[in-house]
């Protein structure tokens, strides 16, 4: 029982100070959130590309997967994995493949939505 | 003086009077929902492999991420996603909700235009950087990697 | 026929009254410090349109045709239709003026459209150019947003030197003849850009056009801040009318209490604009209301109304280019 409270906090803490650190760079740079994103997606494929990333998701799960960082650690991975076990176009393709199901949702959901629904006006 | 010095002047007055956000506050928001969400996703994972427990490891986290965007693409065609974010700063931007809700998000509001040109061109207008950057680098590792390992 | 006197102020001999005027708002706007003042507030502020877009159109119809009732002219009395709005290629005026058969003169100042109109609207009727001429501008927020800025689902959090666009719109009515407050000057501003590239800072980028109209009035017409009841900014926020106030200190004309700003003014802390209201609406709402009003009851007699815009778009901006500014001034009188 206690392991699992303590996987849980060791996610809750991973997750949450990865959130904090962002916001710091929000508060202290005045980057969109687009550039935040592409920022934190680098800095998750790199250390995903140099094997480092895999100890953070083994210590803290979704704390480490569930950001911006844990999709481009699964980007780097997924490519790297394509190389090695399909060659050349594994390399290629790997990526974009890991991460296909995560997209594929976005877009076919938000489609969907989008159609269903429309913009509320805003009071604050 | 040179306009470039006086620009410059100005520019170091204003930072020093626009007010500063209440730091704290928010840094203790975006901790608090940032890791809410990661332990949202975790519990999906756990609640999976106890009913699945021959699941592959990656489709449980798959499936973990799948449950997070789909809540999230409701929540802003419900229009209360954006009420969270304002609360929480980048405890919904940085988690997988972010890229979820900028995707949804364009897709509503260009959706006037029409499903090709406004809906179809514009959904990626701020999660495409996300996506260009992130599969050109990671073609690179891969090339890379497996250059290294024909060595 | 005036005359202009110094390097960028005009003295109007002619007389030119505002004989007629309408404000309407939006739910946000009916819900601030000034909603007395709003006759006219929309709560849906689709206005049971499809798109917002249709609605901001509709919003500035019926605020001319209010603007118009009031003083009692009809559409051919009017000899020429001036102003803008907010939207690229000035759609929201042109798809307004086209249900309209008036000769129309489509000008854009950002959010320094309101004074930008009344200061060339007046001009022509001084110079013999027409008997009435409405000037109308305004803007809307979902409409702005999705211009400028973002999605309006978009989940990101406000800085808090940022503003909120109103949704709003003004038209006032110029004539040759008739009763009202009377616009005697007019100054016209010049391009100022000092520098600064972030959009979500408009108050900073404005400040200093502001104060180089302000400070050319002055000089040309040699008065001073204290000669006038007050002195209103169109949407420098309350950051930008900090910043005002500072840079016109070094400019030895400071400014005192009479001077506030029209984006400060419109929405309460309560309703988190942060730095307060913009928009080419924030100005043209308040100015063809709580202005006005307060000029006919007597309680300002001589006013300088100064709209300011930020001439900027977003694609420049990308490109690392820095927000050029503009302000011009009109001065009206009992």
């Amino acid at each position: 029982m206690s392991e699992v409270l303590l996987m849980y906090l060791k996610v809750f803490l991973v997750g949450g100070l990865i959130c904090m650190i962002g916001q710091i760079i929000v508060i202290r740079t005045k980057f969109t959130t687009a550039r935040i994103l592409v920022i934190f997606l680098m800095v998750g494929a790199i250390l995903g590309g140099f094997n480092i990333y895999g100890y953070l998701v083994e210590f803290a799960g979704a704390g480490a997967t569930v950001p911006i960082t844990g999709f481009g650690n699964a980007l780097a991975r997924g490519a790297i994995l394509g190389g090695l076990t399909d060659g050349f176009f594994g390399a290629l393709a790997g990526g974009l493949l890991s991460v296909s199901l995560g997209i594929s949702v976005s877009i076919g959901l938000s489609y969907c939505v989008a159609i269903l629904s429309h913009s509320k006006t805003k009071k604050e | 003086m040179t306009n470039t010095e006086r620009n410059a002047k100005y520019l170091a007055y204003v930072e020093r009077k626009s007010p500063k956000a209440s730091w704290l506050k928010s840094l203790l928001h975006a901790f608090l929902v940032g890791g809410a969400i990661c332990v949202f996703g975790q519990m999906i994972g756990d609640i999976l492999k106890n009913i699945y427990p021959l699941m592959d490891i990656n489709m449980v986290s798959a499936w973990s991420s799948v449950s997070i965007i789909v809540l999230t693409v409701i929540a802003t065609g419900f229009g209360v996603f954006d009420k969270l974010a304002r609360f929480a700063g980048a405890g919904t931007v940085i988690p997988i909700t972010g890229f979820a809700n900028s995707i949804a998000s364009c897709a509503i509001e260009f959706k006037k235009e029409g499903l090709v040109f406004g809906l179809g061109a514009k959904m990626f207008y701020v999660a495409g950087p996300v996506i260009v950057n992130g599969v050109t680098y990671s073609m690179i590792v891969g090339i890379i990697y497996l250059l290294i390992s024909m060595l | 026929m005036g005359k202009k006197i110094g390097s960028q102020t005009y003295e109007l001999n002619n007389k030119v009254v505002i004989i007629g005027n309408a404000a309407t708002v939006g739910p946000k706007e009916g819900e601030g410090p000034l909603k007395e003042y709003f006759k006219y507030i929309e709560h849906d502020d689709l206005m049971g349109e499809s798109t917002f877009e249709k609605a901001e159109r509709k919003m500035m119809e019926k605020t001319i045709e209010r603007a118009l009732k009031s003083c009692g002219l009809t559409e051919n009395k009017l000899d020429l239709l001036v102003g803008g709005d907010l939207l690229n290629q000035l759609v929201t005026i042109n798809y307004s003026a086209r249900d309209l058969a008036v000769p129309f003169l489509g000008i854009y100042g950002a959010c320094s459209t309101m004074s930008e109109s009344l200061a060339i609207g007046s001009m022509l009727i001084d110079g013999g150019f027409g008997d009435n001429i409405a000037c109308v501008t305004g803007s809307h927020f979902s409409t702005a947003e999705r211009q400028y800025r973002n999605p309006l689902e978009f989940g990101n959090q406000r800085q808090t030197y940022s503003q909120w666009t109103v949704t709003g719109m003004g038209c006032s009515v110029l004539s040759n003849k008739g009763k009202g407050p009377r616009i005697t000057r007019v100054a016209m501003g010049k391009v100022t850009d000092w520098g600064i590239k972030d959009i979500a800072n408009m108050g900073a980028a404005m400040a200093p056009a502001a104060m180089s109209t302000l400070t050319a009035f002055f000089k040309d017409t040699k008065t001073r801040p204290e000669d006038y009841d007050l002195i209103i900014s169109g949407d420098l926020g309350k950051l930008g009318s900090d910043i005002l106030k500072d840079l016109m200190e070094r400019e030895k004309y400071p400014l005192g209490k009479n001077y506030v700003d029209c984006g400060h003014m419109i929405y309460s802390n309560a309703q988190k604009a942060f730095q307060g209201g913009s928009g080419a609406g924030c100005s043209a709402s308040v100015f063809n209301s709580y202005i006005i009003s307060k000029i006919n009851e007597n309680v300002f007699k001589k006013v300088l109304f100064m709209a300011t815009g930020a001439l900027m778009n977003t694609t420049l901006n990308q490109q690392g280019e820095s927000i050029p500014a503009i302000a011009h001034l009109v001065m009206v009188e009992k």
